[in-house]
């Protein structure tokens, strides 16, 4: 019975079960042999990375992003465009790529985070839209073709890889800091603000939580993190153009990965991703290009699916299949 | 001259905008909700109109009411099968409804119909004639003082019937509307019904001089944003001038500075409104 565990022994519990699932996450792309599954694996690492920091933004602070995308292509185009114009090694364009992003978060998070949450969706579509078609309309930027990084790898520094190993641990680390952050901010005060705001903004303000600024340190730092993940992305692919790089798919992508295993949750981006990545990437592998299509359709009605029944996700799933068992259990 | 020309076929076009604009500033003024999917509504019915005229070869005599009527059920339908419940719950779900069924419906068609461009013959309403040195399309012309037309009918509707009273009664204030024995479910889903149904004739309208795939909602509805926003929400006759407003500056920012750039402008301009009037040009503080 529940009860007759003590509350030490299940936090031990919980505490080795963490560690197997960390442990296996380490160990499991050295025991697979198949580059493909390897592959898919650093995508779900990429994936769970851009949906945390989508999370923070769309999940704690409630304030739903679509245009997410922005921030990715401004740390794919920074490292690309480093490389390209001065040579540089893509990672080097990181910093840049998230200094822009932090400039357009400001951009975009001052004039709207202090109305309500309809008019930063639109801002935030709109922004990246924009975005979109000022890169397609440059040739300097690569136009609608796109830009190259090195084509031979020159050094460690290029982060140019044959093996995706190196970027499935490269983009877990990261992940790992993201998530490190969340949860120390899920226990400090700007969390406790944050889902104050969700929760009830108004009520939150006549309680003197001041919501516009920490409205805007969440998207800040989201931004930040998913436009390193952009620039990483652009050091593992080598290649970015205006669909993969800012195309408004890849921020449904960001937001669906955090909806389905739960947004507002630690974990849940994590088991978003490690459900919807090998979904797509094995039903891309089975139809070719012409999934494509069938795969945004069925993106689509997973997140009405998830709006209409379940706005927590599978988190909330859980929670509400874990009532049912208690209550039955009796 | 050449300057009328673009501010008229700006007009024209801006009225066209200004109808489906109407729909979501309806929508959202009743039920402070947002339906992301307007602008694939509009995509919907460009290809009602392209269906029914390749297939059928029948104008837009009958392309138009059938567009209505289909968007019409189609609003009504997304109101009681999505739109009832995510309203009461949380942000996330409130945004995120109407977004994903905007996936579903941009798509399915893109997966029906494929990404080629297509469209309707230009003389599909006859000759072009010159009068006073403007080119009148009768496509434009016709799609334009129609849409205008239902633009102000829409309006009338609203302010000068015992039904827009009811409607604008829930809109109000949903509580006080069920005491004096209005059902606010109902209102609501004609609210969706009529939004959906300006999208119908709006998509049909503009179907017959504009480009036509699966991808064409996402930049007419992010107009729909602008216009709203510079609009005011909820206000029809601030959508019909905000819509004339956009088509004109659209227009002209593509005859100065490029067709290519004229999104840039409009992208701008919603911006600069979030920045400096996010209640609109003619809305209340």
């Amino acid at each position: 019975m529940s009860a007759s565990i003590t509350a030490p022994a299940r936090s031990a519990g919980r505490l080795v079960f963490a560690a197997f699932v960390l442990l296996a996450l380490l160990v499991w792309p050295l025991l697979v042999e198949n580059v493909f599954y390897q592959r898919v694996g650093a995508l779900v690492m990429l994936a769970a990375l851009s949906a945390s920091a989508w999370n923070l933004v769309g999940g704690y602070a409630g304030q739903i992003s679509i245009g997410h995308v922005l921030f990715f292509g401004c740390g794919a185009y920074a490292s690309l465009l480093g490389f390209t114009w001065f040579e540089w090694p893509p990672i080097m364009g990181a910093p840049f790529g998230i200094a822009l992003s932090l400039l357009l978060a400001v951009l975009v998070g001052l004039p709207t985070l202090r109305l309500k949450g309809h008019y930063f969706s639109m801002a935030t579509i709109a922004l990246a839209e924009l975005a979109r078609i000022i890169v397609v309309n440059s040739p300097s930027l690569g136009g609608g073709v796109g830009i190259s990084g090195p084509a031979i790898p020159r050094s460690m520094a290029d982060l140019s890889f044959i093996s995706p190993l190196p970027y499935y641990y490269i983009f877990g680390a990261v992940l790992a800091v993201l998530l490190l952050f969340t949860w120390w901010m899920g226990r400090a005060r700007m969390g406790f603000y944050l889902r104050a705001i969700r929760g009830q903004e108004r009520a939150a303000r006549s309680l003197g939580v001041p919501a516009q600024r920490y409205k805007l340190y969440a998207l800040l730092v989201s931004a930040g993190f998913t436009s390193l993940a952009g620039s990483l992305y652009a050091a593992m692919v080598g290649f970015v153009d205006p669909d993969s790089g800012l195309g408004i798919l890849l921020s449904v992508k960001m937001v669906i990965v955090s909806a389905l295993g739960g947004a507002g949750t630690l974990f849940g981006p994590l088991v978003g991703a490690a459900i919807l990545v090998p979904l797509e990437e094995f039903t891309n592998a089975a139809f070719g290009g012409d999934g494509t299509g069938i795969t945004y359709v069925v993106y689509g009605a997973i997140i009405m699916l998830i709006s209409r029944y379940a706005p927590g996700g599978l988190a909330e799933i859980l929670a509400r299949l874990k009532a049912w068992g208690a209550r039955h259990a009796r | 001259m050449i300057l009328g020309q673009v501010v008229l076929n700006g007009f024209l076009v801006g009225a066209v905008y200004a109808l489906f604009s109407s729909g979501l500033t309806l929508i959202w003024g009743m039920m402070n909700v947002v339906n992301f999917a307007h602008g694939d509504f509009v995509m919907i019915a460009m290809y009602v109109a392209f269906v029914v005229f390749t297939a059928l070869h029948l104008g837009p005599a009958v392309f138009v009411p059938l567009a209505a009527v289909l968007l019409f059920l189609l609003g009504v339908l997304v109101y009681f099968s999505l739109v009832r419940h995510v309203m009461r719950g949380p942000m996330l779900a409130q945004i995120l409804g109407t977004f994903g069924l905007a996936l579903v419906l941009r798509y399915a068609t893109l997966w029906v119909f494929s990404a080629n461009f297509v469209s309707l013959p230009d003389n599909l309403l006859g000759p072009v004639v010159t009068v006073a040195g403007l080119r009148l399309e009768p496509s434009r012309v016709v799609a334009g003082l129609a849409a205008l037309t239902l633009t102000i009918g829409l309006h009338l509707l609203l302010t000068r019937t015992a039904l827009g009273s009811r409607l604008l009664a829930v809109a109000e204030d949903r509580n006080a509307a069920m005491l004096v024995g209005i059902r606010p479910d109902p209102m609501q889903a004609l609210a969706w019904g009529i939004g959906a149904a300006c999208t119908g004739v709006a998509g049909a309208l503009i179907a017959l001089f504009f480009y036509i795939s699966p991808t064409v909602g996402e930049s007419l509805a992010l107009i729909a944003f602008v216009v709203v926003c510079l609009g005011g929400f909820g206000s029809v006759p601030g959508a019909l001038v905000a819509g004339l407003l956009i088509g004109v500056i659209e227009s002209l920012s593509a005859f100065w500075i490029g067709p290519a750039n004229k999104d840039v402008v409009v992208f701008i301009l919603f911006l600069a409104v979030l920045w400096f009037r996010p209640q609109g040009l003619l809305g209340k503080a």
